[in-house]
């Protein structure tokens, strides 16, 4: 070392000084979670089997439509702008249905939320549904948990390559045929199956399942609890509809506390010891790869699993369930306070506990009636609300309707014998897959004649044209009123349109414009 | 900030930051986030690379791909116009009468027309095709020179008046200021406004010498009640639509010195074809014959 007293030392540090160096990016931890066997496991393999089995087999059902429309039950029809869901069909200006489920489902989530907690991510969102199918490939090929680790930890060889491969070649089966089952909602699926098959398709269709494929792939196979935690907008929303009488999954820490893996030898000392025999079982089901010993947190899918695999271990050495378990803050409040004698002294589990080491009664248990909050009803009532409007709008919609649109450039003009002539565009809309004959009259406008440009013939005040099946007929009308009749320059009438053999009809209130000095 | 500073509850080191007794973490990106955000980076060097993007002086590098927008707008232009093409052949051999007939080709000849008439029509007709004084309305009923398909054809592609085109429709009325007195032009004015109930309070002595006066010098082309005469462009001076005026004075103001409106030609300068489609156009406008 210099030890020259003319060198000045200086208190710097390198800005990528090699003590203060952290890689750039951390890869992900894998998780492994393991088999869990209960319930809420049960639940989950039925909600599966609901949630793929409509996903892929909706496209499939058949719903007869008559000769003039597609025999699909639900069927996304973009190129001609209608929408099928088996006997409804949705023309474009109805689409306030489609605004209105998804209000609904607006109010569906607030209201499942507010009462069940997160139960959306942790039953129902395709990415855990996937990623649960996935999983279970990936138990089948490679084993479960131990052996899935062992596996990853081991020097690549021909065994460990086949799994491998055998695992991603069915991930990505999946997800072509995941990527495959979208488009087949938006055409007429056994053609659409035929023309994929032999190279037939519209580009669009190959690209949506490549990009489909993809995202099913990376998503649910390589990214899995990433996607929530980073991607996903969805924890954070949910998380701010919660509160204290929502149900979440919770460690019950106030008889889990002190956990402690020799219980009886402590016990035995005369040491208080909680629930907990700090197994980690809890951790090694975890899709996320938390712990929820470590209370709420935003990774928490609320799935459940944890609590199935707790369960079985209290079943195992005697003890009862439900140490984790859904409980809202409120009830974990209240017994959080039995068990530290209102938070004056630490977690004493025998305060929770009686004499013969049940769980006292003093406990608070859940009970459907906290969730019915007004809160909860109003959710509920506005649920209702909506989906009775839709009903309402479906049941009496009409089938056949008019557009009458007043020519605004001439607003009028005037003939050689002085009469006024108003032009209209008529659009007659005939929503039923059935052709239809339409009278369209002229109510009110004593005097008053029409003409349809293209029929070729003075009609008077009504006339009958042929309307071709789900399909919109667009006529170019003129109504003529003798200058004598006319009282103001704004005179209202009325178009009515009807079908006489079902007698439904529809009418349209126009306005005949004329010069201020018509009179 | 010269020790690497550790957050006790968390593990993470700081960044250094501090706010309000608050510090930064200095977690580490995901690495599939990385990997996306350097996929763009790579993705954007090759979209420069293979698609005009650098800017030079007077024009912009031309991209691995051959690239352009405007030669994409050829392409659909071209598309559009092969597209329209068997229409605008079925036009241009056929008459405006058989086009008329055939209810797709009307239509299609129609839109044509009508995006032809706001090109080059509307500075005199309006875009409504109303007209102003002057220039004649095309919705009403009413045909200076015949409302048939024809005739407006023929308007069309030869104009009136249009001193260029040698089968224009050419007449002119005489100024018949230097013709009569003062005092008979007001007499046929108020003539010729009571043949359409205009003539106010005018004397029954006033309009009989405006009757005969008319006789003399006006029925030769307005025929004798007035109707008009659509061969030589005479108005019908007994329906409701007046050309410069109603009024006794703008009739007398008309018949002491005319005013000549003129239409250019259009055959010439559109062709047979958007000519037709014109003719449809204005013809389906409600006063069609």
């Amino acid at each position: 070392m210099l030890d020259t007293p003319e060198i000045e030392t200086f208190d710097a540090t390198a800005v990528n000084s090699a003590r203060m160096r952290q890689p750039l990016y951390a890869a992900r931890k894998k998780v492994f979670p393991k088999r869990a066997e209960g319930s809420f496991r049960r639940f989950k393999w039925i909600v599966m089997l609901i949630t793929l089995g409509i996903y892929y087999l909706t496209p499939w059902l058949r719903w007869n439509r008559g000769p003039y429309a597609p025999d699909q039950g639900v069927l996304v029809d973009l190129a001609n702008r209608r929408f099928y869901f088996f006997p409804i069909e949705i023309w474009p200006q109805e689409f306030y249905f489609v605004a209105g489920l998804l209000i609904m489902a607006g109010f569906g989530l607030f209201l499942v939320t507010s009462t069940v907690g997160r139960a959306w991510c942790g039953y129902t969102c395709p990415q855990t549904v996937w990623v649960d199918l996935f999983l279970v490939i990936e138990r089948a090929v490679e084993g479960d948990r131990n052996a899935r680790i062992k596996l990853d930890a081991a020097p690549w060889s021909a065994g460990k390559l086949i799994k491998r491969v055998t695992k991603h070649l069915i991930w990505l089966i999946i997800a072509v045929l995941t990527g495959g089952a979208w488009i087949f909602y938006f055409a007429d699926a056994p053609t659409l199956l035929r023309n994929l098959v032999t190279g037939h398709a519209e580009p669009v269709a190959y690209i949506t399942i490549a990009i489909l494929t993809g995202t099913t792939y990376v998503f649910g196979g390589l990214m899995r609890e990433q996607v929530c935690t980073y991607m996903c907008p969805w924890p954070r929303i949910q998380a701010a509809m919660l509160d204290e009488n929502s149900l979440t999954v919770t460690y019950n820490d106030w008889r889990g506390e002190p956990r402690s893996r020799h219980a009886k030898k402590a016990a035995a000392a005369g040491q208080a010891v909680g629930d907990c025999v700090d197994c980690n079982a809890c951790v090694a089901v975890c899709p996320m790869g938390i712990d929820i010993r470590d209370g709420q947190q935003l990774e928490c899918i609320t799935c459940a699993l944890c609590i199935d695999a707790c369960n079985s271990v209290m079943d195992k050495i005697g003890r009862e369930r439900g140490l984790i378990s859904y409980a809202t803050l409120a009830e974990y409040q209240a017994n959080m306070a039995l068990a530290t004698a209102g938070g004056t002294s630490t977690i004493d589990p025998r305060r929770v506990h009686d004499a013969n080491g049940r769980l006292s009664d003093k406990v608070a248990t859940f009970h459907l009636k906290k969730l019915m909050g007004p809160r909860t009803l109003i959710y509920l009532a506005a649920w209702t609300l909506v989906g009775l409007g839709l009903l309402y709008a479906l049941l009496t919609r009409d089938r056949l309707q008019v557009n009458v649109l007043a020519d605004r450039n001439p607003q009028f003009v005037v003939l050689s014998d002085g009469s006024i002539r108003n032009g209209y565009t008529i659009k007659l809309l005939n929503m039923i897959p059935e052709p239809r004959t339409i009278t369209v009259t002229m109510q009110n406008l004593p005097g008053a004649d029409m003409s349809v440009v293209g029929m070729d013939q003075h009609v008077e005040r009504s006339f009958v044209v042929e309307v071709e099946p789900d399909k919109l007929k667009t006529l170019k009308v003129y109504v003529r009123q003798p200058r004598e009749n006319i009282a103001s320059s704004r005179q209202h009438f009325t178009f009515v349109v009807e079908d006489k053999s079902s007698h439904e009809s529809d009418r349209y209130e126009a306005t005949f414009d004329a010069p201020e000095t018509g009179k | 900030m010269s020790e690497k500073q550790i957050d006790e509850f968390s593990g993470v080191s700081t960044t250094g930051h501090e706010w309000d007794g608050i510090k930064e973490l200095d977690n580490p990106m995901p690495r599939w986030w990385l990997i996306i955000y350097y996929a763009t980076i790579v993705w954007a060097g090759a979209y420069v690379i293979a698609y005009p993007a650098w800017p030079l002086i007077s024009t912009a590098t031309t991209g691995l791909l051959g690239y352009s927008s405007r030669s994409e707008m050829k392409a659909e232009f071209a598309a559009a116009n092969a597209a329209k093409a068997d229409y605008i052949a079925a036009i241009a051999s056929k008459s405006v009468t058989e086009i008329l007939a055939d209810d797709k080709l009307r239509t299609f000849a129609a839109a044509a027309g009508a995006a032809a008439f706001k090109v080059n029509c509307v500075q005199c007709h309006g875009s409504g095709a109303q007209g102003s004084p002057g220039y004649p309305n095309l919705n009403d009923d009413v045909w200076l020179w015949g409302g048939k398909p024809q005739d407006i054809q023929q308007t069309i592609a030869h104009g009136i008046r249009f001193t260029e085109d040698s089968n224009t429709r050419v007449s002119e009325m005489p100024a018949f200021g230097d013709m009569l007195k003062p005092q008979e032009i007001t007499q046929v004015a108020n003539y010729v406004a009571s043949l359409s109930g205009k003539a106010g309070d005018t004397s029954a002595t006033d309009i009989a010498a405006g009757k005969e006066l008319y006789a003399q010098n006006c029925s030769s082309c307005h025929g004798d009640e007035g109707k008009g005469n659509q061969e030589v462009g005479a108005p019908n001076l007994t329906d409701a639509i007046w050309f410069y005026g109603s009024t006794p004075a703008a009739i007398a103001a008309q018949i002491k010195a005319p005013k000549h409106g003129v239409m250019p030609a259009w055959g010439v300068r559109l062709g047979d074809t958007a000519v037709k489609e014109l003719t449809v156009y204005v013809h389906s406008l409600g006063g069609g014959e």
